[in-house]
């Protein structure tokens, strides 16, 4: 019980911020979706590090390390601290400028200008939301496996059919309304305040219990010699090609359309220096707890008992609910909650107010010109589809859960793949308009088959030629693009000198 | 060779570190409780940091700087684009 009225102190907490934030609010779409371009570098940091960091970072690297071993720090975390970072300086500090000079508020704007097409956009929109519905997905399953897993047993009469557990539906359906209360409340500012407390919130919590429950298991040492020595290494878990493949799936930063709304936000360029070298750090201090429980519980048993921990057929996305639920006391395990939870709703704030604003700015404003609706009434249509999409993935949240890490994969596959088009779009003056159509179009068609291979998401293990299904997409995105572009009419002199201003066109 | 040269190498150099093969065996605990692929990609981590620290004091484009001072552009005309 006293996790759960931590867990409920937390999300009270959460829509006081909300309201705060509300006081702020300026009424006007630019105030909703970009924050006036007004955020300092400590929240601009926050912002972006707290999104990125989402239940794929906690849960869902705690039970792949508990699968396959401590390779997983190796084959996503660190190659994030090189990649991340480069995809910020190469492309976020871009979009950032350009964004700044020609007032874009989304990435769509911005393809639809560099690539002189209204239909691109078109074309993108439902990719990019659709890809977002997993990436949703994973925040809601591990919130509600999380939850389930801590309080187990708690309420046997309520709740009889999970075991006394609060059911993974409650707590998703709870966790949406709360983000979805102070977003509407405030955008993206409201977004950035809540990841700035709720970034911090995780980290020390994430820490916490890294402390507790290696004391518990009589200290480091004792903890790292209960693990599997076959986890302790990458051999025999991730074979090298694996391993070498991986490295494309960070790139998908480059891509998120939440990502891209909130480099929008940043007052100056001179913000993402911070952000360049905070990030590989916070990445370290946030995975490596979550990867050394992982480990530990792969044969760590109950202090003073032969039983282990975490039972025979525990889903990978249970193992850091049961570990705390099991080893900490109830207020550190509802303070851990909290951050866990935190985590979780640091990134979906962001993607929430990235889908609304897409949906107003590059659908219903696109369609029917921006005149025919108010302020007020753009922001109103921004929270609709919101709450729209909310809903989808809720739904999809009741149907056979799929295991944390690998939609996560799934999801930063398809964005990762993309990668090319705004590399391209920056950098390389004859990208055109039909070679931007048809990378979208190839990318998203092999994504698409790959995924059903996969028995969409549940084969675990699903490699292609020992390699990770991203190559073939990526390879797809970057092949029809230059291929398209080299035989078609190169952009107007008009968009080269608007993009290119300092070379020769 | 000017100082960006050199930090964009080492960021490169960086990348080809990643691939740990020579660890994947190693059973190894270091300090007793951290497995040896996993200190290593500590370590990597820290490297990576101070590879961007390094781009941001020494080899920041000056263009940026000049684009902070320049006002913020107003919304974009719907229908910008062309068909």
């Amino acid at each position: 019980m006293t996790p759960v009225i931590i867990v409920c102190l937390y999300l009270g907490l959460l829509i006081i911020l909300g309201v705060v934030s509300n006081r702020f609010f300026r009424g006007s779409p630019s105030d909703y979706f970009v924050a006036s371009r007004s955020m300092g570098p400590f929240v601009l940091f926050m912002t972006v590090f707290g999104t990125t960091m989402t239940a794929f970072a906690m849960v869902g690297s705690t039970g792949e390390s508990y699968r396959v071993g401590v390779g997983t720090y190796g084959k996503i975390a660190s190659a994030s601290a090189l990649i991340h970072s480069a995809c910020f300086f190469l492309v976020g500090l871009r979009l950032w400028a350009l964004g700044k000079k020609h007032g874009y508020m989304t990435q769509i704007e911005f393809f639809r200008d560099r690539f002189e097409s209204r239909g691109l956009g078109y074309l993108l929109f439902p990719i990019l939301v659709g890809l977002l519905i997993p990436y949703l997905l994973v925040g809601l399953l591990g919130a509600g496996t999380v939850l389930s897993g801590v309080t187990r047993g708690a309420f046997p009469e309520v709740f009889a059919s999970t075991g006394g557990a609060i059911p993974p539906a409650l707590t998703s359906a709870v966790i949406s309304a709360v983000v979805l209360s102070y977003i509407f409340m405030g955008g993206v500012r409201s977004a950035a305040w809540a990841n700035t407390f709720q970034t911090l919130v995780f980290m020390l919590m994430g820490l916490l219990a890294f402390i507790l429950i290696s004391s518990k298991l009589g200290g480091l040492s004792a903890a790292s010699q209960m693990g599997d020595p076959g986890k302790a290494v990458r051999g025999g878990n991730i074979s090298e090609l694996q391993f070498l493949t991986y490295c494309l799936i960070p790139l998908s930063v480059g891509m998120f359309p939440h990502l891209f709304q909130n480099c929008l936000t940043s007052k100056s360029s001179r913000n993402f220096k911070f952000m360049l070298v905070a990030h590989p750090i916070s990445i370290m201090i946030t995975w490596i707890p979550c990867i050394l429980i992982g480990f530990w519980m792969t044969g760590a048993i109950m202090p003073g008992t032969e039983a282990r921990i975490i039972p025979e057929a525990a889903s990978p996305n249970a193992v850091l609910g049961i570990a705390v639920g099991k080893l900490a006391t109830p207020v550190i395990s509802g303070l851990v909650t909290a951050g866990i939870l935190a985590a979780i709703m640091s990134s979906l704030d962001s993607q929430f107010v990235s889908v609304g604003t897409m949906f107003t700015r590059d659908i219903v404003v696109h369609l029917m010109g921006k005149d025919r609706f108010s302020d007020k009434a753009m922001v109103w249509l921004a929270r609709g589809f919101i709450s729209f999409i909310v809903l989808v993935t809720f739904l999809f949240s009741l149907a056979e859960p799929r295991q944390v890490f690998t939609l996560g994969i799934w999801c930063f596959s398809g964005y990762a793949s993309l990668f090319p088009l705004v590399f391209a779009a920056i950098y390389w003056k004859r990208a055109t308009k039909a070679g931007a159509y048809a990378a979208v179009v190839a990318t998203a068609v092999v994504w698409f088959l790959l995924f059903r291979a996969s028995d969409y998401g549940a084969n675990t293990s699903y490699l292609v030629g020992g390699m990770m299904p991203v190559v073939f997409m990526f390879a797809a995105c970057v092949l029809t693009l230059i291929l398209v572009s080299l035989i078609t009419k190169a952009p107007s002199r008009r968009t080269l000198v608007k993009f290119f201003p300092a070379s020769k066109v | 060779m000017s100082k960006k040269s050199l930090i964009i190498g080492f960021l490169i150099l960086l990348f080809f570190l990643h691939q740990d093969f020579w660890l994947k065996d190693n059973p190894s605990l270091i300090f007793g409780f951290l497995p040896a692929t996993l200190a290593y990609h500590m370590f990597w981590t820290v490297a990576a940091a101070f590879g961007w620290w390094c781009l941001v004091r020494f080899a920041w484009p000056p263009e940026f700087e000049e684009r902070d001072s320049a006002p913020s552009a107003s919304l974009p005309k719907e229908g910008g684009a062309e068909e």
